[in-house]
């Protein structure tokens, strides 16, 4: 590789309170990549991607990213370098509608979607505008997470279980509009449980247990290291 | 004259009156208490001693340096609201982890001290702040005389409550307030600087006590007991209205102003209880509040 990876995250540590969670995470990520982030429940995909965003308590390590350090960064500004992020619970606004829902976070970046673009990806929040955004289905509240995201110029994602707990054909449109955000030179983490869907998009993957990254795989190399990978799951 | 249950409807008018500007004093306390309850989940207990901060910077400002009461209007609600900003970067901050108890214990005890400190240098007796002199007389209702001075207590309470009503319900930065209220984390992650909102809210919400008691000074007398002796009515009115409930929290204490007057009319005896009967029975029927959201 000539071009020096967008991130690079070195020994990378984190804490919630008292506890350790992060024991040392390595992984890098270039420019307009799809990596996912594998791994068991509490082997630290979730906080590795709070850790990037300071929403975590204690961090200690490197985390460069456009020449600046992520640690160093106070969280408000995250954002402000065109990182978007996307949490497992969803965190749809209950208060809002799904238009005040869609036009919340700030667009620090020029190059964002505007509203009816994003409308075009994501059909299924189209007039719904005035809908309380909590009352949308789990599957349309991802869409609509992953929707107000790119209103802001974001160009790095980090999508935390964009499929957990959705339906089959959901899952589908949303694999459909990822693979169109790669083609658009997004870059993108992705943490995920299911497999399947992972291989569908993604460049290579990590697999981290207890707080480490202990292994990488190319998603060309997927098929036969399945049983390495089956092993390191649990599966 | 005409009578309502033996009571001369021009003494009626006239408590009715007296509870309407009680409520607007009510209103614009607990809507701030309200907010900072919404907002950062702390109780300020120091509420009424900023109140009373705003009555003395009042007094200060006139006796002091002589300046008058409209500019006292804007400054002493300013000084009072940074004061306030003070507070919440050095102590409330590092509590908004921790169990409500902490900032709760915190905030009485800086309202014990700001008390304390201002009776030991003042003197506990009130201190008489004129009307200004735009605003004294009154105006022949027919049935009533309406003074000057109160008529403008009510319209400016309501219209800064109404102003702040909308700014926290109607505009962007209301939707970041409310918004960081459910996830502050992930209102921080679109990179929105939340502490510093929070401690805007704080020296806002506080610097609305200092506006009421600036607001206050002419009508009751500028003492240090002044915050200490309406903010139990105050929490009562949040605690009926639904804490956290902006709204709630204004229609709230302009209703229990006027439930105070009326009493006050009809069983004079009662007047100072009437507040908490009504608390008791809302806890009762609506524990958590006539406009809460959950219930």
């Amino acid at each position: 590789m000539a071009e020096a990876p967008l991130l690079d995250v070195k020994g990378l540590e984190a804490w919630y309170g008292e506890s350790h969670v992060l024991h040392g995470i390595d992984f890098d990520v270039r420019k307009g990549e799809v990596v996912t982030l594998i791994g068991r429940n509490g082997a630290g995909k979730t906080t590795t991607l709070r850790s990037l965003i300071g929403v975590v308590g204690k961090r200690r390590g490197a985390c460069s990213y456009k020449g600046a350090d992520l640690l160093k960064v106070a969280p408000h500004k995250v954002a402000r370098l065109g990182i978007g992020y996307v949490p497992e619970e969803r965190g749809i606004f209950s208060s809002l509608t799904v238009l005040e829902n869609l036009l919340f976070p700030p667009a620090w970046q020029a190059g964002g979607m505007a509203v009816d673009e994003i409308y075009g990806l994501f059909p299924n929040l189209k007039g719904r505008d005035s809908t309380s955004g909590t009352r949308l289905s789990g599957g349309e509240q991802q869409m609509l997470a992953i929707g107000r995201i790119l209103r802001t110029g974001a160009d790095f994602i980090l999508l935390d279980e964009p499929t957990e707990g959705i339906a089959p054909v959901i899952i589908e449109e949303i694999g459909a509009a990822l693979r169109i955000l790669k083609d658009r030179g997004m870059t993108i983490i992705l943490v995920e449980q299911n497999l399947r869907f992972a291989a569908s998009i993604a460049d290579r993957h990590y697999v981290l247990d207890q707080g480490k990254v202990v292994d990488e795989i190319s998603n060309n190399a997927l098929d036969a290291n399945m049983d390495r990978l089956n092993r390191y799951l649990g599966v | 004259m005409t009578d309502i249950f033996g009571v001369p409807i021009v003494v009626l008018l006239g408590q009715l009156l007296l509870g309407l500007i009680n409520g607007s004093f009510y209103a614009l306390l607990s809507l701030g208490l309200a907010i900072i309850f919404g907002m950062l989940n702390v109780i300020n207990f120091a509420h009424g001693a900023f109140y009373m901060l705003g009555g003395f910077a009042a007094w200060l400002l006139l006796s002091a340096l002589g300046i008058g009461y409209w500019e006292t209007l804007i400054a002493a609600p300013l000084m009072v609201g940074a004061l306030g900003a003070v507070v919440e970067r050095l102590f409330l901050k590092r509590l908004y982890r921790v169990d409500h108890l902490y900032s709760l214990l915190l905030t009485f005890g800086i309202a014990l001290m700001l008390e304390g400190l201002f009776r030991h240098v003042y003197g506990a007796a009130g201190k008489p702040y004129p009307i200004p002199p735009s605003l004294t007389g009154g105006i022949n209702l027919g049935f009533m005389f309406l003074p000057m001075y109160r008529a403008w207590v009510i319209v400016a309470s309501l219209a800064v409550c109404i102003a702040t009503w909308l700014a926290i319900e109607r505009t962007k930065l209301g939707a970041y307030l409310r918004a960081a209220t459910e996830n502050p984390g992930l209102v921080q992650a679109f990179g929105i600087n939340v502490p510093f909102m929070l401690t805007a809210t704080y020296a806002f919400c506080v610097g609305l006590a200092g506006f009421a008691g600036a607001l206050a000074a002419p009508l009751y007398q500028v003492s240090p007991g002044m915050g200490s002796s309406v903010i139990i009515v105050v929490f009562a009115v949040v605690v009926i209205g639904g804490m956290g409930s902006i709204g709630g929290a204004i229609v709230t204490a302009l209703a229990l102003g006027i439930i105070e007057g009326l009493t006050k009319t009809f069983y004079p005896a009662a007047s100072s209880i009437a507040v908490f009967v009504v608390m008791v029975l809302v806890i009762l029927i609506r524990p958590s509040g006539l406009f809460s959201r959950e219930a």
